[in-house]
């Protein structure tokens, strides 16, 4: 870790826009000290014993919540599994009163997967408890985007001065937002690249370029992240079929050979192999999509822990 | 019938252009008598010096949620906040539950508009049966129950040819076809407007051709129909130019506005506050200012509310799930005087036109005036007092108001209708004899 007199102050993790770039390497030093702890014999530490951590799932996820009960486990939290497959409209017991019933319960920290933009931001309102975002709506996903720097690094060092590709749906993609936002803030050129009718509205008024081309820009790219297709989310048709969204933004062996030799191909999963990417791609060497799940652990950690930590200074000072 | 003798204030009647201190005489309910110093002995007396008196005000736009959803507002709570606001007649829209869409529906919104006995309550009926865009309802029926126009707010008549039919058909009556308009296809599951702002929350948007398309294939329907119609809440810059060039081509078309589209815009919803989730949505300062442009320009007809109450707990919902709308009837009047006078948009007399006798004569009634002979509908407005906006004072059911806490400028004292005082400011108490 890096010695510096920076202190970690919030209690909560909703996304990472608000964050700064001395508050981004703090999280990825942080995890890069739990990342340790994973080779070791005796895999888990005090930090979190005796607190209480919620997974609140309201949308399908494997990786992603596994990742977090394992990394509350590592810290020695007790973990409760709270999963609830709802629409955003659903009409049954509110968001709010579902949190504040488990707070009553002394939750001390609540990680929340939801349908809905915004549904963390409204926990953080509504509750003491520290709120971790694990996605929300097409919002964002902070540790996924937290993960994809965290191994950028350790495949290059640093994000100054790389040139990434954002490939795929980046309307309605939380894992886009995110990275966008850590990514330039952590000194990279961010381009972003599908058909207009899978890009947000005024995408321009963002940090990055926009390309409709994945041929015209695939040779000066030194990471290219390929979005899934999320086909449940999309509505309509915004591209004819898969065969031809595959012909202009799949990444084939073919484009891998006009690529940079040493680019970095990522992937958030899960993957809809050879529709955004083909097998050969995804398990060839240039893929780091299994060091982006192995990192996710240490990074679900340093959240888990910067946040307990943020929310013991408060109670201190009042 | 008792006397009423308005003295002192700056009469404003801006039908007739008349701006000047005198007295107003109420009999019968109706104006009998303007004039400095009348006596009257027998008349209970306001003493309205340093006061506006103005017509009373009208709002062509409001969801008193009755019958279906009485625990956010009824006929009688909502009739009393429009009295606080400074209302003598409002227009309830037709998306109840059950809809209004047939004659019995309108005889009772008009039934418990009198029992409620504060503001006028005028009710629009549905274009089409159960608001659902495929058969016209019974607009003839409805008429002569007493609905006073037809809509489906809420939403628009999507397709095309029932669109082109109701108004057909409505053009055989002396009637007015009102419109949400909002192309769902094109706004799908939005809940704000689309751009940078829903980009950077995660929110589906609603772009703003949803709504330009839809005016902009009315008017071609009025071209070819003639039916009177008035075009909704607008909110982006492109309708104010299509009801500018409709206007042009002499068309009858008429359109409203709302507080909410003047004074607040997509920058707003940032924290994800859903008191700020309104249909149309808020859109940007480019708009906000296209539509004072209009304003200015002589091309909004009318100043409304789109009073829209909701739940507190329903407000307290995720953004995407929590219902649009928002509650601001009793805080209108201060709100127009803030996006209108302050900002010198247009003047008192320019601002109260809108207030009055242009909606009346969107709905064609005899109404916003104060001439001897007219109906005794006044509202008396200080125009300088600061007060603080309150929305757990308010007389309405719900809560759900972004202005809550905001300092404003100007407020109505007392409301009569039909020559009766059915509201007045305590403040103002002492001032009536």
């Amino acid at each position: 870790m890096t010695k510096s007199t920076f202190q970690w102050t919030r209690k909560h993790l909703v996304g990472l826009r608000e964050l700064s770039r001395r508050e981004l390497e703090f999280i990825l030093d942080t995890a890069k000290g739990f990342e340790e702890f994973s080779t070791r014999s005796i895999k888990k530490v005090p930090t979190l014993r005796g607190k209480v951590v919620v997974n609140m799932f309201f949308e399908d996820s494997t990786r992603t919540r596994n990742s977090f009960t394992l990394a509350a486990s590592r810290l020695s939290a007790d973990v409760i599994e709270f999963t609830k497959k709802s629409s955003a409209v659903n009409k049954g017991e509110t968001l709010v009163d579902t949190a504040r019933n488990l707070e009553a319960m002394g939750v001390d920290i609540v990680v929340i997967r939801h349908g809905a933009g915004g549904a963390p931001a409204l926990l953080c309102r509504s509750i003491n408890a520290c709120v971790v975002n694990a996605g929300d709506g097409y919002n964002e996903h902070p540790t996924q985007a937290l993960l994809d720097v965290y191994t950028i690094r350790q495949a290059r060092g640093t994000l100054d001065g790389l040139k990434i590709g954002i490939v795929g749906d980046i309307s309605h993609s939380r894992v886009a937002r995110s990275n966008i936002y850590a990514m330039t803030q952590l000194g990279a050129e961010v381009t972003l690249i599908g058909p207009p009718t899978l890009m947000p509205p005024c995408v321009r008024k963002l940090p990055v370029k926009v390309s409709y081309s994945l041929d015209a820009v695939i040779e000066e790219l030194d990471v290219i992240n390929m979005l899934r297709i999320q086909f449940e989310r999309m509505g309509g048709n915004p591209f004819p079929s898969v065969r031809e969204y595959s012909h202009y933004f799949g990444l084939t062996v073919e484009r891998m050979q006009r690529a940079k030799p040493d680019i970095v191909v990522m992937h958030p999963g899960p993957m809809n192999r050879g529709v955004e990417i083909e097998s050969e791609v995804a398990d060839g060497p240039n893929s780091i999509i299994l060091k982006q799940v192995a990192n996710g652990l240490a990074i679900r950690m340093a959240v888990l822990f910067l946040v307990n930590q943020a929310a013991m200074q408060t109670d201190v000072k009042s | 019938m008792e006397k009423i003798l308005i003295t002192g204030g700056r009469v404003m009647d801006p039908a007739n252009h008349l701006d000047t201190v005198a007295d107003v005489l109420l009999a019968d309910d109706e104006v009998v008598k303007i004039g400095p110093n009348l006596e009257e002995s027998a008349a209970r007396r306001i003493d309205a010096a340093g006061k506006i008196v103005s017509p009373g005000l009208i709002d062509l736009h409001v969801h008193f949620r009755e019958p279906g959803d009485e625990e956010e507002e009824t006929i009688a709570s909502g009739s009393a906040a429009a009295v606080a606001g400074g209302y003598t007649s409002v227009v309830c829209m037709p998306n109840t539950n059950p809809s209004i869409d047939e004659a019995t529906g309108v005889e009772y919104i008009h039934r418990m508009g009198r029992q409620a006995r504060k503001t006028f309550v005028y009710v629009m009926g549905a274009i089409t049966k159960d608001r659902a865009g495929q058969e016209l309802a019974e607009m003839g029926l409805m008429l002569q129950a007493g609905a006073i126009g037809f809509t489906d707010d809420g939403c628009g008549v999507q397709d095309t040819a029932v669109m082109l039919r109701a108004m057909k058909y409505a053009s055989m009556f002396n009637t007015v076809v009102s419109q949400h308009c909002q192309d769902n296809a094109l706004v799908k599951n939005g809940v704000m407007n689309a751009g940078y702002n829903s980009t950077v929350l995660g929110l589906p948007g609603m772009d703003p051709l949803g709504e330009e398309m839809m005016l902009w294939r009315d008017v071609q329907l009025v071209r070819k129909t003639g039916v009177r119609y008035h075009a909704q809440h607008l909110s982006t810059a492109g309708s104010v130019e299509i009801i500018r060039q409709a206007k042009r081509d002499g068309l009858p078309v008429t359109c409203e506005v709302a507080p909410h589209h003047l004074l607040l815009t997509e920058d707003d919803v940032v924290g994800y506050d859903t008191n700020y989730k309104v249909n149309p949505p808020l859109r940007t300062a480019s708009d906000v200012q296209a539509l004072k442009d209009a304003i200015r320009d002589g091309i909004v007809d009318a100043l409304a509310t789109d009073h829209a109450p909701h739940l507190q707990s329903e407000k307290e919902l995720e953004f995407l799930a929590a219902p649009f709308g928002i509650a601001g009837i009793e805080c209108a009047l201060p709100l127009y005087i803030k996006a209108l006078i302050e900002t010198r948009v247009t003047d008192w007399a320019g601002m109260l036109s809108m207030l009055t006798w242009r909606p009346a004569d969107v709905l064609k009634v005899d109404k916003g005036r104060i001439g001897v002979g007219n109906r005794a509908d006044i509202t008396i407005i200080d125009p300088d007092a600061e007060w603080v906006i309150d929305a757990d004072a308010f007389y309405s059911k719900s809560r759900n108001c972004p202005y809550h806490g905001w300092t404003v400028k100007g407020k109505p004292l007392a409301t009569l209708v039909a020559g009766e005082v059915r509201y007045i400011a305590p403040e103002f108490e002492r001032s009536l004899h």
